[in-house]
Parts: structure tokens; sequence; C-alpha cells
């Protein structure tokens, strides 16, 4: 028994308890505004592994967003021969994007603007609902960090023993830990890197292209462009990526409110803080048994107790770790929460906390949401199988013939849209009685047939002449229209000019 | 060594230059700089290596691998050129030069062949649309003083009009006023006479006067009805379009002064194959026959 008490007794000296069974973390938030210097360089962070929902919730992320990212290019989506099968491509030799269903061409640009705006709202709504959890949950940045986090857990161990591994003297085991963690992180780079031109290109061919030298130079360029940044951020620059070179922490700072929900420590429940011993009262003091769990898990380096900082990604590590604490101390969860400034407020004056996820802002965002999406949705649905571009002949704006006739010359561009090739009739409709001519292409009773190509597009010149004296007024309007047989039409506008009369 | 000495306020080490009291603090350059200073250090010395870099008195340095901006422009030109030359073949393997507008993919390609040769050979002085000039025939209407057909474009372009080459098309408009042929009122009655060819009035007396003089000198060129002829390159009189000018002043002018446009030659300069791509696009811009 002594003895046993005497091992006890060593351990404690060694680790320091914050409450039985607890114990304290020699934890320092470097990041702190506190520890802030103008100067300062870089301090390692070692978050500590935790457990519990939000971790739990993080895995799944990490997994379904990654999952997303490298298997998507592989995902088919038939479209006839005339096309790629792939779902997602941005085809830039075939001045195409698609995605599943749509097909947008480079005049169509404004549905990725569109997309963007789409996104950017979601955006502004998850955000004043539940503060920063772009960042904190789905931002590449926070993604990657984990994983290489885990990678350098798995080769190094926890906090406490990479603390140690980094003190210590360089030996062969020390070398081939950090080898082996760095060999890690360069092949998930690499296979960021290779992910990512896969969006671009057929990816079974460009797979099998890019490891036998074939690829073009520009594939192996953005590859090795992604690994190294992928390298870079997500191994070396982790947090600082967040607080000092992304702009977003600034911006979705002023779009939470005191009603979004963030990553709280309820100061008035936790304090006064301080150790607490089995047996001892909970009367008088606060929940906090100052055990710095939360600041050793914590990836940006910061103290959740000081208050809504800038660093904060709102990850939630500090709630699973505290939440293990206060069962274990006895108390109940959520010391730790996300919660709003204003219930911590209503604490303070003794009224019950309340949540509005309805409010005047996120109504307003939802409903710009759903008003951009739905006019996305009408245009997508609306979208032209059949376009037409007329451009006219400018030198000369008309040319007279030698019976006195006066003509006019346009290039029409006439676009399919659909896979399959289709025959078109161009039309010409004006007021006065003029003759429709073009070059390659026989008019038969004033109309000129085409076949277009599936998914082309072909220029047309065509030559619209006046019988001397049938143009009356100098500048006359006139429509161009094309249709296929099954009626499907495009119609655009142009002006027929003629000399001005002496 | 010396001992380093420290500096206080900063507790950074001092370089032991002191200016009026005042020391130099010795902080070292940031890591990261000297890191991309020595990566840039070792790549220039690759560089010095693999690339033309030394000069010399007799040349350069070719450096190891051997590169040369002119060398890859030759290359891209040859490979372009490689790339363009069954098409340009198909131009003139076809049977006739009309055979071309009946294929769509040839006509398209002759069409953005014979743009960018217009732009840069003609459109100085035919306009960058064909539409001409006083004294530069414009392409795009349906006049044509040689002829206006495909085989007809391709062979003024080939040889030219006056340009001096053997089998260029030539003719000759005299001077009718300058040798002394016509007198000042002679001109001034043909030239009301040759203006009532497209319509315009003119004088009873005149026309009765000038009609000997048009036989004598006008018509075996121009017609009895002065429709000219393409084959001797004798412009149609009785239409719409004038080269130099239809007023009344203008075509004294020519009668007086006589006119010799010059139409270089481009064979020899353009390849067989540009020609008949110029010859299809001018042909398209309107007036082709």
């Amino acid at each position: 028994m002594a003895e046993l008490d005497l091992k006890r007794a060593a351990r404690a000296l060694k680790s320091p308890e914050a409450a039985t069974g607890v114990a304290a973390i020699d934890a320092v938030a470097v990041n702190s505004a506190a520890a802030r210097q103008l100067y300062k360089k870089r301090e390692p962070i070692y978050p500590k592994l935790v457990y519990g929902r939000f971790r739990a919730a993080k895995w799944a992320l990490l997994a379904a967003t990654l999952g997303v990212y490298y298997l998507l290019p592989w995902l088919r989506w038939p479209r006839g021969p005339a096309e790629p099968d792939q779902a997602v491509l941005v085809d830039f030799a075939g001045g195409r994007f698609y995605f599943f269903f749509i097909e947008i061409w480079p005049s169509e640009l404004y549905f990725v603007t569109g997309l963007l705006i789409l996104a950017a709202l979601a955006l502004f709504l998850a955000t004043a609902l539940f503060g920063r959890v772009w960042c904190g949950y789905a931002c590449p940045q926070t993604v990657w960090t984990d994983l290489f986090i885990a990678a350098e857990r798995l080769l190094e161990g926890d906090r406490n023993a990479r603390i140690k591994l980094a003190k210590a003297p360089w030996t062969l085991e020390k070398i081939l830990r950090k080898t082996g963690k760095h060999a890690i992180w360069l092949l998930i780079a690499a296979a960021t890197g290779g992910a990512w031109i896969l969006y671009f290109h057929d990816a079974p061919t460009i797979a099998a292209k890019f490891f036998r030298g074939e690829a073009a130079p520009s594939a192996y360029l953005f590859a090795g462009i992604l690994t190294f940044t992928t390298y870079m951020l997500a191994g070396s620059m982790r947090e600082q990526v967040c607080t000092y070179m992304c702009p977003w922490p600034r911006i979705q700072a002023a779009l939470t409110d005191e009603e979004s929900l963030q990553v709280t420590y309820r100061a008035d429940r936790g304090e006064p803080r301080g150790p607490h011993k089995k047996g001892d009262s909970w009367t008088g003091r606060g929940d906090c048994v100052d055990c710095r769990a939360c600041v050793a898990a914590c990836p940006m380096g910061i103290d959740i107790r000081d208050g809504a900082q800038l660093e904060c990604i709102n990850c939630a590590l500090c709630i699973d770790a505290c939440d293990e604490v206060m069962a274990k101390v006895g108390r109940p969860k959520g010391l730790i929460a996300y919660d709003t400034d204003r219930n911590m407020a209503r604490r303070r004056l003794g009224e019950r906390p309340r949540f509005r996820l309805v409010r005047a802002r996120t109504v307003l965002y939802a409903a710009v949401f759903a008003l951009v999406g739905a006019i996305m949705l009408f245009a997508l649905s609306a979208r032209e199988t059949t376009d037409l571009n007329v451009l006219k002949d400018r030198t000369p704006p008309f040319v007279r013939l030698s019976d006195g006739s006066v003509r006019n010359a346009y290039t029409l561009k006439i676009v399919n849209k659909m896979s399959e090739a289709r025959e078109f009739t161009v039309r010409l409709d004006s007021p006065a009685p003029l003759a429709l001519t073009a070059v390659g292409t026989a008019a038969e009773d004033s109309a000129l047939r085409l076949m277009i190509a599936g998914d082309d597009v072909r220029a047309l010149r065509v030559f619209v002449t006046a019988a001397p004296g049938a143009a009356a007024t100098p500048s006359m309007p006139l429509v161009f229209s094309v249709e296929d047989a099954a009626g499907d039409k495009a119609s655009a506008p142009a002006t027929f000019m003629t000399e001005r009369e002496k | 060594m010396a001992e380093r000495e420290i500096d206080e306020t900063s507790g950074v080490e001092t370089t032991g230059h002191a200016w009026d009291g005042i020391k130099e603090l010795n902080n070292p350059l940031p890591r990261w700089w000297l890191i991309i200073f020595w990566i840039c250090v070792v790549w220039s010395v690759i560089y010095w290596v693999l690339m033309p870099s030394w000069p010399g008195l007799t040349g350069h340095f070719a450096g190891v691998r051997g590169h040369s901006e002119r060398k890859n422009v030759a290359a891209a030109v040859a490979a372009l050129e490689a790339e363009r030359q069954e098409r340009m073949a198909r131009l003139l393997s076809v049977e006739s030069i009309d055979a071309v507008e009946q294929d769509p993919q040839l006509l398209e390609f002759a069409l953005n062949a014979g743009a960018s040769l217009f732009g840069d050979n003609c459109a100085t002085c035919h306009g960058a649309g064909g539409q001409g000039a006083k004294g530069y025939p414009a392409l795009v209407d349906d006049d044509w003083i040689w002829g206006g057909s495909l085989a007809d474009i391709r062979r003024t372009l080939q040889f030219g009009v006056r340009s001096g080459h053997p089998e260029a098309r030539l003719n000759v408009m005299q001077a009718y006023g300058d040798l002394g042929v016509l007198s000042g009122s002679e001109i001034g009655d043909l030239a009301e006479y040759v203006r009532s060819f497209s319509g315009n009035s003119a004088s009873p007396e005149a026309i009765s006067r000038a009609r000997p003089l048009y036989e004598t000198h006008c018509v075996s060129c121009h017609g009895a009805e002065g429709r000219g002829d393409q084959a001797l390159g004798a412009p149609n009189l009785s239409d719409a379009i004038w080269l130099y000018g239809g007023e009344r002043a203008d075509v004294a002018q020519t009668l007086r002064d006589g006119r010799g446009g010059v139409m270089p030659a481009w064979t020899g300069r353009m390849s067989e194959e540009q020609i008949t791509a110029l010859a299809v696009y001018v042909h398209s811009l309107g007036g082709g026959e």
C-alpha cells in the first residue's frame, strides 16, 4: 500500500491534477492576445487528440469532402458519342464546362458567376446562423491540416510524445519518424495535386498518360504547384494561413451578430476557475477546473476562455475536450458550447437563454439565396438549344452593284447546342422585298438550308440585296431566323443600310 | 574572436561597428529569404550550364541543351506548315477551283487562310473589307474589269495587271488629250456621251458630235454600247460603278490623261496554294461570278 501511494504521489508530482482524475495540462495558448508581439516567431502547436461528437462530425466531413474531391472526376455520365462522358469536367480545349446534366458554353459563363453568387450567399447564411462553421469544418485548409495532423499523430504520437520528440536529439528513430511523416504528407499532397488535373481532362486517360510521362507539361506544372501548396499550407503553415493570409475571418466576423451561434466559453458558469478535489463542494466556485484541456486541443493555439477571438475557427474541438472533463468531474456538459453573445448577456441578467435562428438577417439571406437559385434554375431549364448571332459587315456598310441595286453582307453564327447534327433553315424577315443569298449554300425560295454538326457552331456569310429603289430608308430593320425541322427556333435583329438620298 | 556584444534594449548581438555612439545590430537575414537566395544561386549555376549564357570573342556559349529561340520559332512555323500541308495540297488537287466551294470544310479553310493573306497583302490598296478606293477596284461589288470567276481572279492574282510580268494582264487607256489626239471640246462631248450609257442625260448635239469619235477611238475595246470586254480588261461604261469616278469631270480627266493602274504579280511571292485560297476569299466577298 505504502509503495502504491508513493507511486501515485510521484505521478501526481510529475503531472499535477486539476481535479481528481483530470490531469492539468501544461498547455500554453501561444497565439492568445496576451502573447501577441509584432515580431514574434511562430511557435509550433501540438493539438491533442480529443474524442466526442464534434470530433466525430469532423472526421465524417473530412472523409466526405476528400472523398468527393478525389473520386468525383472518376464518375461517368453518358452524354452521347460526340461529348465526353465525365460527370464533372472543365474542358478548356473544347470550350465546355460539364456538370452532370448541365453543359455550359463559354458564352454562358454567367451560370458559373451565378453559382459563385449562390455559394457566397450560402456562406453568408451559414455564417449568420452558426458563425465560422465553414472555417471549422469544410474549408480545404482546415480539412487538409486535420488530415496532416492525423498523419503526424500516426508517426509521432499524440501531443506529449510530439513535444518530447521535437526536443529530443536527432537519433535514428527521430529521423525515421520525421522522414516518414514528410513522406506521407508529400504523398497526400501529390494525390491532391494529381486529382486537380483530373477535373480538366478525361480522368482515366490523363491518369494513364501522367504516369507514362506523356501528359502535357501544364498537367505536371499544375500537379506540382498543388502538391507544393498542399504540402506547405497544411504541413508547415497551418493556422498561420487562417490568421494572417485568409481574408475570410475578417469578412465573416462582419456577417455574424449577437444571435449567431459561436463556440463560447460560458464564463458565467465557469468562473471563478480553479483546481477541484473529489468531494469538495462546487458552491461558490465555477465549473472550470483549469485543466487546460481546451487549450491543448486547440489547433489555433488560443484559449477559448479568453472569449471570441479572431484566430478561432469554431472547430468545436475544445467543446469535446471540455465535455470529457466535465463528465469526469461530474458536472453537466456544455461549459464550452455553441452559444450566442445575446444568451451570455441574458444569463448574466438571470434570464433564460433563447436561440433565434429565424431573424431578419437570416431570412433575408435565405430569401436572396432562394431567389437567385430560382432564377438560375429557370435560366437553366429555359436554356436555348439553338442560338443565332448576326455580325454586319462594316467595311463597307453597303455595296452598290453594277445594276444599281444595294447589297449588305452579314456573318451569321449559328449555334447547335444539341449533341446530334441538325439541318437548319435560315430565313429573312424584312419590311421590303430583299433577296437572301450565301457563299457555298444554295438558296431555295429565299431560304437557306444547311447542316450543322452536333454541339457545334457554324459561320455563314450571307448577302442581302435590295433591287434599285427597294430600300426606301437609309437604315432598315431586319430579322434573321434559324429553325430546325422540329421547330426549334432562334432569331436575331440586324440592320440593312443604303446610301442616303442626295 | 572578439567577444560578442549584446545590445541591452533589443537583446540582439551587435556588429561591433559604431558611428557617433550608435551601434549597428547584427539582425540575421530571415531564414526563408536566405533559403530562396541560395536556391537562386544554385539555380543560376545550373542555368549557366544548361542554357546559352556567357559571351565569348567569336560567339557565345550555347549551353548544354543547345536551346535557341530562333530554332524554336523555325520549328513551330515548320510544324504549322506541316499541319496545313494536307489541306493546302487539297486546294490545288481539286479538279477546278470551283470545287473548293462545294466542300464546306475546304471552303472554311480557304476562307480563313484567304482572310489573313488579304489583310497582310491586299488591304493596303483594296481596303480591309475589299471596299476599294478611287483607282483601286472594289472587290465586294459585281463589276469586274478582268473577270470575276474564281479562275479569272486567280489569274489576276498570279500575274497582276501591268505588273511587268510576261503573263500580266495588259491594256492601255491612252491619254487622248495629252497626246493631242482629241481636243478639249471633243473630250467634253465624249465624256457626256459615255455618261449617257448609264442613263445620265446628255445633249443631243453633244451625242451627235461624239458618236463618230467614239466609233473611231473607243468602240474596239469598250463596245458599241459601252458594255466593255473582260477579255480585254475594258471596263463596262454602262453600269453604276466607276473606278475613277463617274462625274463629267472625272470621265473627262480619264480621257485626257489616260489610266494605267498597276496590280503586282503575286506568283513567286505567295505559294500557288495561298493564291488559290486568296482567290476563293476574294470571290466570296460578294462579287464573285
